[in-house]
């Protein structure tokens, strides 16, 4: 189930040619794009998941099981059913979006900002999730030491509870971001598939393969296969090398 | 004006602590089982564990009441603590980990080391400033650990079981450590430990403290030559009954009579020294008025010397040469006779 449709890709793979489809200036745009939204979508996360990731291991507060429950829904909702639903909160008649709009002249729909937001969405649940099991997981001890030494909350959090997460943190920021880069169905619904703007390079594949230029989208294929398969090894010798 | 005054009412799952604590210029000890509520005790005056009911009062300024609704956070208190385990950072080296309170309230880095360094030598530590903590030995952590509780120079210093986790061949040098720092700092001393033996070491004052409340409290001598609790003349390898006494008879609680050179009356403890009790396999004559039957149970050698435990209507431990224990055969159990001197009897009121 696995094996046989990365085989099917590597098979098909215009080897010789791969240096040249990839320098087409769409694909080059494409990657650009991607790996330019993608960094957004993991800062994005970082701002906002790692926080929430931290009031959920460590207050208790009423309803907190239900926040948890709807902050790892994109994981499992499909991409884009949570682009319509970015549509209908951020989009031209979206409450948000009008009110943000009116604000701020910004509009989030349609363009790289969108892009990013789409992106965000859909990946930041794995940075929460792996954040909020280690703030939770993590040993407290050393906290409340640092509290008995005349260490502030703000000082302990980023001398003693930082440090102790910092590799479940860099996991998951890795995994995080290489779920942004593949985002498709998300972006695609809520952002468009704008050349240069939007279209990031899950985009371009499956324009490509819409319009027949299969050697480009193999290409551009590959690259999205290796970045996949580089952050998962990496990983893996990370959870190996630390158990 | 005591230093620390503390009222403490904490309920903890099946715990209930309820104790009335002073600590002034002397060393205080708190000794007890396991589960009587001393590490709780500790935390509630670090102010890791609020405080149901009561009160806790350092230098004069309340830090915990709630009646009040005052609750100092642990970062404000001024208490220092040595717990149980190290609880070094890990990502920091030694020096780092012995600076951490002085750069966490605002002292210059090169200050904040210098301090720190000298912390160290002082511990016996000079030379491993750079090291990570799991580079280090338990006691090497440990005196660590104490060095950056002192180097923030605290009103209070707690020392919650400080030897517990450290190697016995460790447990020696470490001692001499914390009785030095002990003796040397200026501001209130409460260290929490089940070892008897090991609060003598380093206090001048014991509270007892069994199932969250205080059984006995006094100078170091006084709760060690007349404990008031079963389980502290245990630990202590102090025999301790209990009976109403009569001119120089007392009638134990179990009926048995035990005769003393004291004339006592009252309710009243009597302490027996194990090496003051005599054995033999047959019943002995001579000048000792207490002669109680028993079984020999069981032995523990000690180099040349023997504990062996009596049961019978006077149950006692009695220390014994290894000599005798060959003699009387006390190997094999079987029937003895034990024998104490009323002048050996030791009796307080209760």
């Amino acid at each position: 189930m696995v094996v046989l449709p990365l085989a099917g890709l590597l098979q098909r793979a215009p080897w010789s040619s791969l240096a040249t489809d990839l320098r087409a200036h769409e694909a080059l745009a494409a990657l650009r794009l991607s790996l330019e939204t993608s960094l957004g979508a993991l800062a994005l996360s970082v701002v906002f998941g790692v926080p929430l990731a931290w009031v959920l291991a460590r207050r208790r507060f009423p309803g907190r099981s239900l926040v948890r429950a709807l902050v790892t829904l994109p994981m499992v909702l499909p991409p884009v059913v949570g682009g319509i639903a970015l549509l209908y909160a951020f989009g031209r008649r979206g409450f948000a979006g009008r009110i943000l709009y009116d604000l701020t002249g910004w509009r989030l729909v349609f363009n790289t900002t969108g892009a990013i937001v789409a992106e965000a969405f859909v990946a930041m649940p794995f940075l929460i999730v792996t954040a909020e099991a280690a703030f939770r997981s993590m040993d407290r001890s050393a906290e409340e030491a640092a509290a008995t030494l005349g260490a502030r909350p703000a000082y302990r959090f980023r001398r003693v509870t930082l440090p102790a997460v910092a590799p479940a943190l860099a996991a998951g920021a890795a995994l995080t971001w290489a779920r942004a880069l593949g985002e498709f169905g998300a972006t695609i619904t809520f952002a468009g598939n704008t050349a240069g703007k939007t279209q990031t390079a899950p985009l371009l594949v499956y324009l490509d393969i819409e319009s027949g230029h299969d050697a480009t989208a193999l290409a551009l294929s590959l690259v999205l296969l290796g970045v996949s398969l580089a952050v998962l090894v990496g990983l893996r010798d990370r959870w190996v090398g630390n158990p | 004006m005591s230093r620390l005054s503390a009222s403490i009412g904490v309920t903890l799952g099946a715990l209930h602590l309820d104790l009335d604590l002073e600590v002034d210029e002397a060393v205080v000890a708190v000794v007890g089982p396991n589960g009587a509520g001393k590490t709780t005790l500790v935390r509630a005056v670090a102010g890791l564990v609020p405080l149901d009911r009561g009160r806790i009062v350092i230098d004069g300024t309340v830090v915990d009441e709630p009646s009040t609704h005052v609750r100092v956070p642990p970062e404000h208190r001024g208490v220092g603590v040595v717990f149980q385990e190290p609880r070094l950072f890990a990502n920091l080296t030694a020096l780092e980990n012995v600076a951490f309170g002085l750069r966490a309230t605002g002292t210059p880095r090169g200050d904040a080391r210098a301090k720190a360094a000298s912390w160290l030598d002082r511990v016996d530590l000079a030379g491993v400033g750079a090291r990570r903590p799991k580079e280090l030995s338990g006691g090497q952590a440990q005196r660590v650990a104490l060095a950056r509780a002192l180097a923030t120079e605290p009103d209070v210093l707690l020392l919650d079981e400080p030897l517990a986790a450290v190697d016995a061949s460790a447990r020696a040098e470490l001692r001499r450590v914390l009785r030095a720092e002990l003796r040397r700092y200026p501001g209130a001393r409460l260290v929490v430990t089940h070892d008897p033996v090991e609060a003598a070491a380093l206090a001048d004052r014991l509270v007892v403290l069994e199932e969250g409340r205080i059984t006995q409290q006094g100078p170091l001598v006084e709760v060690t030559a007349r404990p008031r609790s079963p389980w502290v003349a245990t630990m202590l390898g102090l025999n301790l009954l209990h009976g109403v006494a009569d001119r120089a008879n007392v009638r134990l609680d179990n009926g048995a009579m035990v005769a003393t050179a004291d004339a006592v009356s009252g309710p009243t403890f009597v302490a027996i020294r194990p090496n003051a009790v005599v054995l033999h396999r047959k019943s002995p004559e001579g000048s000792a008025r207490n002669v109680w039957p028993g079984e020999a149970g069981e032995l523990y050698l000690a180099g040349d010397r023997a504990r062996v435990s009596i049961t019978g209507p006077v149950p006692l431990i009695a220390e014994v040469t290894a000599a005798a224990v060959a003699e009387l055969r006390l190997a094999d159990g079987g029937a003895v006779w034990a024998s104490v001197k009323a002048t050996d009897i030791d009796t307080y009121p209760s």
